[in-house]
């Protein structure tokens, strides 16, 4: 058996050099030639290290303290750096996640896929240039010979790692090694780049581990799952046995984490609505200059959107779509160059009286919990200080108010006295949640409020802000690329596109019979898991037919309330 | 708790000292620093006179206390000055933008175009030399730097979350900029201001030197080691420890000055 693996660990222990703690404590694994591996876990899981350790790219303050890493049969930690250099590339090739930074952007596309195929393969470079223009169409770029005289910021994100992709590919690795190849992307392009990884490496009988916290994305894709928790494996296995029988507890919580589909709540209709947007327009980069007038480009082109009290609207597109832009714009954080915008039936101007009132019952939830909280601040203080312009409302009162707010978002305790850097980005989405609802709001956006944060937090956050809602009974507008989010939190949804609304229905109506085809598409990009008779999960894109015993809607939510 | 740096520690010590001479400087001294005796002229270094004495038979020591005690109290005042008027136009600039930042700005690098020491002497021309037309020409001198630094961070600050945050909670801009974007400006400001105090106090030992400092009798470690120059083939004592004592200050301020850096910016951590 183990004479026919392509790459075997065994007893892997990294540790960090200066503290003496173990991030990866032990682990053993393999991947036979051609086989495609999954490695899932969240940050901090040591999945990213446990791979780069693969090809010695262990960052300098992490040590391999002990365990083997063969590599077809041959121990790294025997091989001469010059060896280990002649692996790299030729043999193992690696996929990082962020395109924008893994392309060298002062080279020239075509000189930096020549560098690897130079350095590994004697060919002439007539020879060279063939081949990589071969890859390049095959990666599917329109243009090959003008790509190899582009710089790598002429290209998409998607592109990028399409580029990435054909000049590992070039050199025919037995391993590829892709650490979250498709997290910075959209969820459109993701897909898409997924489905090109998979094609050419099978087809050249290249092997693959992929890293990614993903569990469903993983799934789709590999043979084999292997499940990391705080630097231990706690779980491998056949994809599919994983999915029908998770085994352990973690791998189960990962699977319940899933975003899923609650039923459909009843929002009464009510005379004005809360939040109310005619014909918003916002353009970027206008100037009025001395004599001309320069228009900016359009970002948004007339929005008209209308809340319900007590409802939560989605808000879905891809990046660019402007969907940011609508809500900072709604927030007042932005002047729009045209529309307007009504609360509770009045009109908003900055400085008007109805703004006032607005600011104090409009809250907003930011993506990035690390950069949105003062790190100068005591929890204590930052939640306090919503309550600041809140007329009529003693010290004692907001001190109440502050400790009742923190235990409902389940920092009860000492916290108030801690600082934003002691802790963890699930607890600062808290804080920021906190604040944004310390005062009570009327309606609150969130932008993108929990794609910083891993699955398992992720679901945590999801449900306390779903209890918060049912709660203080505020309306919401929650902007988010993730569909899946979407559907377990939305009850209405409205899909953007180039600045543009092209769908907008009920959940429900969007998510079973999506009317527009930018809709199709992003849902089609999503995996979902599905329960199976058998007690397990089952994976399946939503343009797949949907077998009848467990068809797209009703089955579904109750599927879900019993997993796990 | 971890124990600082061995060369935080140093520079610490060092700076430590100067800040201890100076204080003595001020109230007491082994001898009056001014008080001229023919008799002790030129005297070396001995058990009296621990420094030996100057052409005037004025105590070394007493000189170099009282010239610690001048500068280390021109120089805080000078960077006082400069961090303050220097901050103020930098969050201006930094939280403005637009035009009126860009012409802030503009005038702002005309006038670090010039070596700060060049400013000073022409200003100094202008104002005449005394105790206060350094800090005022030192300080003018020192603004600069002080307003790029204050308002890159400004703005790099004012796109961060938190400030946003505190614009939907309907806080002013005023409110905003003091209670967010002030105190997150201290930890680069005090590694500026650290290295800056060192820049300021070689700078006013050169305008001392040059003759544009202090003016004699009063001792500066500048004008010490202009006067020595005269009697450096019979007594060498005299250039040696006003020298010394410049170049040593400098060192402990930069060794701080670092180990503030490494402990103020999260970067530097770990690893």
């Amino acid at each position: 058996m183990a004479k026919t693996e392509l790459l075997s660990v065994e007893g892997l222990r990294l540790t960090v050099a200066h503290s003496q703690m173990d991030v990866v404590k032990g682990i053993s694994f393999s991947v036979a030639p051609g086989e495609i591996v999954g490695i899932v876990g969240e940050s901090g899981s040591g999945k990213t290290l446990a791979a780069r350790a693969v090809m010695g790219l262990e960052p300098p303050a992490i040590r391999r303290t002990a365990g083997t890493i063969r590599f077809e049969g041959r121990d790294i930690a025997q091989l001469s750096p010059g060896d280990l250099r002649k692996l790299r590339g030729a043999r193992v090739g690696m996929v990082f996640q962020e395109p924008m930074t893994s392309l060298n952007p002062s080279m020239l596309i075509g000189r930096q896929l020549d560098e690897g195929l130079a350095l590994h393969r004697k060919l002439s470079p007539e020879e060279r240039r063939t081949l990589i223009l071969d890859m390049l169409r095959r990666v599917g770029l329109k243009d090959p010979e003008g790509a190899l005289q582009s710089y790598p910021h002429q290209f998409s994100g998607g592109m990028r790692q399409r580029i990435m992709l054909a000049s590992v590919m070039l050199l025919q690795p037995a391993l590829l090694i892709a650490d979250e190849p498709t997290t910075a992307l959209d969820a459109l392009v993701q897909r898409d780049v997924l489905e090109l990884m998979v094609e050419l490496t099978r087809a050249r009988g290249t092997a693959v581990l992929m890293i990614s916290h993903d569990l469903a994305m993983v799934a789709r894709y590999t043979d084999r799952i292997i499940v990391m928790q705080k630097g231990e494996i706690v779980e491998e296995g056949a994809t599919q046995d994983l999915l029908r029988e998770p085994k352990d507890p973690y791998t189960r919580k990962l699977l319940t984490a899933m975003p899923h589909r609650l039923p459909a709540r009843h929002i009464p209709d009510a005379a004005v609505p809360i939040v109310e947007v005619r014909n918003l327009v916002v353009e970027y980069g206008g100037r009025q200059g001395f004599l001309r007038k320069e228009s900016g480009k359009r970002v948004l082109h007339g929005i008209d959107l209308s809340i319900k009290p007590r409802e939560v609207v989605a808000l879905v597109g891809g990046s660019g779509s402007g969907k940011t832009t609508l809500g900072r714009a709604i927030a007042g954080l932005l002047n729009p160059t045209g529309g307007e915008i009504r609360f509770a039936g009045r009109s908003i101007v900055p400085g008007s009286e109805g703004w006032n009132d607005y600011r104090l019952n409009c809250q907003m939830v930011f993506q990035d919990p690390y950069s949105s909280l003062d790190p100068r601040m005591t929890i204590g203080a930052l939640v306090r200080e919503a309550l600041r312009l809140v007329p009529n409302m003693s010290s004692r009162e907001k001190t109440e108010r502050v400790r009742e707010v923190l235990n409902e978002v389940g920092l009860g305790g000492d916290y108030a006295e801690r600082y934003p850097h002691e802790l963890s980005g699930g607890q600062r989405q808290r804080v920021a949640i906190a604040r944004a609802v310390v005062r009570r709001p009327a309606f609150v956006i969130a932008d993108e409020p929990v794609s910083a944060l891993d699955v398992t937090v992720r679901a945590q956050v999801l449900d306390l802000f779903a209890d918060l809602q049912e709660r203080h009974g505020f309306s919401c507008l929650f902007i988010s690329h993730d569909l899946g989010v979407v559907e377990q939190v939305a009850d209405r949804v409205i899909v953007m596109q180039d600045g543009r609304i092209a769908e907008e229905g009920t959940r429900d109506a969007v998510f079973d019979a999506p009317q527009h085809p930018y809709t199709r598409r992003l849902l089609s990009a999503i995996p979902i898991l599905v329960r199976t008779e058998q007690d397990g999960v089952r994976l399946r894109w939503r343009d797949e037919e949907a077998s009848p015993d467990h068809g797209a809607g009703a089955s579904r939510p109750e599927a879900y309330a019993s997993l796990g | 708790m971890k124990l600082p740096a061995p060369n935080a520690i140093l520079g610490g010590a060092i700076v430590g000292i100067v800040i201890l001479s100076a204080l003595s400087g001020a109230l007491w001294t082994p001898f009056d620093p001014l008080k001229i005796n023919f008799a002790a002229r030129l005297q070396p270094p001995g058990p009296v006179y621990l420094l030996g004495t100057d052409e005037f038979g004025r105590d070394v020591l007493s000189r170099l206390m009282a010239a610690a005690a001048t500068s280390v109290w021109i120089s805080l005042l000078t960077v006082t000055a400069a961090v303050t008027a220097g901050t103020a136009l930098g969050v201006f600039a930094g939280y403005v933008r637009g035009w009126t930042d860009r012409i802030l700005m503009a005038f702002n690098d005309a006038l670090l175009a010039f070596p700060g020491i060049l400013l000073a002497l022409g200003l100094l021309a202008v104002i005449g030399a005394n105790k206060y037309g350094i800090i005022l020409a030192l300080g003018l001198a020192y603004t600069p730097s002080v307003a790029r630094v204050v308002r890159g961070t400004v703005l790099s600050l004012r796109e961060k979350e938190f400030v946003e945050a505190s614009r939907v909670m309907g806080n002013s801009e005023v409110f905003t900029m003091a209670r967010h974007i002030l105190p997150n400006c201290v930890a680069p400001l005090t590694v500026l201001a650290t290295s800056m105090f060192g820049w300021v106090l070689l700078s006013e030992s050169a305008l001392s030197f040059l003759g544009l400092g202090v003016p004699p009798p009063a001792p500066t470690w500048g004008n010490m080691l202009a006067s020595s120059r005269s009697f450096i083939a019979q007594a060498v004592w005299l250039g040696i420890f006003p020298g010394l004592c410049i170049s040593l200050t400098l060192l402990g301020i930069n060794l701080l000055g670092d180990a503030l850096r490494d402990k103020l910016d999260p970067r530097m951590r770990g690893v």
